[in-house]
């Protein structure tokens, strides 16, 4: 009995238009144990972010598999918060709740709890304008959390941020989803960010995509992300991943 | 307040001097050219029987407002314009409702309303006294012609432009179609439905004269049309006065209630 908790078999996506079709994922087969922090890193359009649609359910498989261990609840989360303007980010919070009608006073306490825990209490009754671009962001992967989903699908969740926003958010990601025990599957275009913040990172291959490589990162210590970035084995793989990519312009 | 710096005490004040600048200069132009027009017609310089004139249309208010049916006149259009604009939003709301729920019959009728919203509705006048009658329901007919299509297209346009990303998240949260309308729809388009609402009122206020022009035995339209056969160019005036007086009542009052929920 293995701890896998997701299993892609052969799954293929064929996008259509009128001037013919794209073959856009190949017979790519995945497996994804539990708790582990997976990231997926390829060129640009390879078809990453419709492998992430897919496993969300936004968007129809053509053939292929997915096989989840039990009952899994999911949590998506976009590359913008996507906030709404015209609630406070509490009831933002409590959206996925609504939706799914568990929106009870005990899952609205868990909610605030965690407000509390990752320092957003004090803006609840706040509206997002008056939150800064990182702060948007981490309620908006407390939205995520908010219906206390098993696997986590993050799109490119910080990459309208800025630089220094962004390796903050990092390591509060890690910190986060280390407390809160989930399993995690990041699609990113920073590698380094893939490299300190992942257990597992799935190279993919150009379209149509398939797995390119799999490398378990083993870094020295393995701390939150940004002390990751100092370690001595982080260039190494970034080399290797790199090559990989075999970016041409 | 005395917290501020000094340099932000001035910046305050010359922030409320330009203002008040703006709405003496405002009152003072309208002072102006009721003076001139005065002016003009004492010096007999204009026709007062072709043009009117400031004095001659404030007697006619006054010799108006005695008369029981002026506010029977008023009452009516008001009347009408509340009217045709409720069945118009409410008819626009369901309709394009409907049409960004199902892009199929979206696609179908894509066509027919673009037509149906730049044909001259003025056109459709004589047809539209046959077919209801010379009575109110023919200015309320003509009224929603002018007013529906153009409520309908802009609600759907609005629709349709929805943030995708809100969708999308709602979407991954496994949202129904009604859920995603009650709660991201409407929601993200309260301030485009406001203004939609605005543009219906005026539509409808357009509608409705264009209709009491057309048939009628009552409203101000009817006082224009009757002033303008028995040349009575004061009633003219005086009636497309209290015309403008409703429609910007009605406008702020719309502005007032916009900034309300906003």
């Amino acid at each position: 009995m293995d701890n896998t908790i997701l299993k892609i078999k052969n799954l293929s996506k064929i996008y259509h238009d009128i001037k013919g079709e794209t073959l856009a994922i190949d017979n790519l087969n995945l497996d994804i144990k539990d708790k582990e922090i997976i990231a997926i890193v390829g060129p640009s359009g390879c078809g990453k972010s419709t492998l992430l649609s897919i496993l969300a359910g936004l968007e129809d498989k053509s053939s292929g598999e997915i096989l989840f261990n039990g009952k899994q609840k999911l949590g998506y989360m976009l590359q913008t918060d996507s906030l709404f303007p015209w609630r406070t980010i509490l009831d933002n919070c409590c959206l996925g709740l609504e939706i799914n009608h568990i929106n009870t006073k005990e899952n609205r306490n868990k909610v605030l709890n965690l407000l509390k825990k990752y320092g957003l209490f004090e803006f609840k009754d706040k509206y997002p304008n008056n939150l800064s671009g990182g702060m948007k962001q981490r309620v908006a992967l407390i939205r995520t959390l908010a219906t206390n989903p098993d696997i986590l699908l993050l799109d490119e969740p910080y990459s309208a941020l800025d630089y220094q926003t962004r390796l903050a958010l990092s390591d509060d990601l890690y910190k986060i989803i280390k407390q809160e025990g989930k399993t995690v599957i990041l699609i990113t275009h920073d590698l380094a960010e893939a490299i300190s913040l992942a257990s597992r990172i799935i190279v993919l291959t150009k379209r149509p995509c398939q797995v390119k490589k799999i490398y378990n990162v083993k870094l020295d210590k393995q701390s939150c992300p940004t002390e990751n970035r100092k370690d001595s084995k982080f260039n190494e793989y970034y080399d290797k991943i790199w090559r990989d990519l075999d970016v041409n312009l | 307040m005395s917290t501020y710096s000094l340099e932000h005490v001035k910046y305050l004040k010359e922030l409320k001097r330009k203002k008040c600048q703006i709405y003496v200069t405002q009152i003072l132009i309208i002072i102006i050219i009721f003076l001139i027009w005065e002016l003009l017609s004492r010096l007999n310089i204009i026709n007062t029987f072709l043009f009117s004139s400031p004095s001659n249309i404030l007697k006619t208010i006054s010799s108006l407002l005695n008369q029981n049916h002026f506010f029977n006149h008023v009452w009516i259009t008001l009347y009408e314009i509340i009217l045709s604009s409720l069945i118009s939003l409410l008819l626009g709301f369901l309709i394009a409702t409907f049409l960004w729920w199902n892009s199929f019959w979206r696609k179908v009728f894509e066509p027919f309303l673009t037509i149906l919203n730049s044909l001259p509705k003025v056109a459709l006048g004589p047809l539209i006294i046959i077919w209801v009658g010379a009575s109110i329901n023919s200015i309320i007919v003509m009224s929603l012609m002018i007013s529906l299509f153009i409520t309908i297209i802009n609600l759907y346009n609005y629709f349709i432009n929805t943030n995708q990303n809100y969708i999308i998240l709602l979407k991954s949260m496994k949202a129904t179609k009604y859920q995603i309308y009650k709660k991201v729809i409407l929601k993200a388009n309260l301030k485009n439905i406001m203004s939609t609402i605005k543009i219906n009122v005026s539509m409808s206020f357009i509608g409705v004269i264009m209709g009491e022009l057309l048939v009628s035995k009552q409203g101000l339209g009817y006082l224009i049309m009757y002033g303008s056969n028995v040349f009575n160019i004061n009633l003219v005036i005086t009636s497309v006065f209290v015309l403008g007086l409703i429609s910007s009542i009605l406008y702020y009052l719309i502005e007032f209630i916009e900034k309300r929920i906003n």
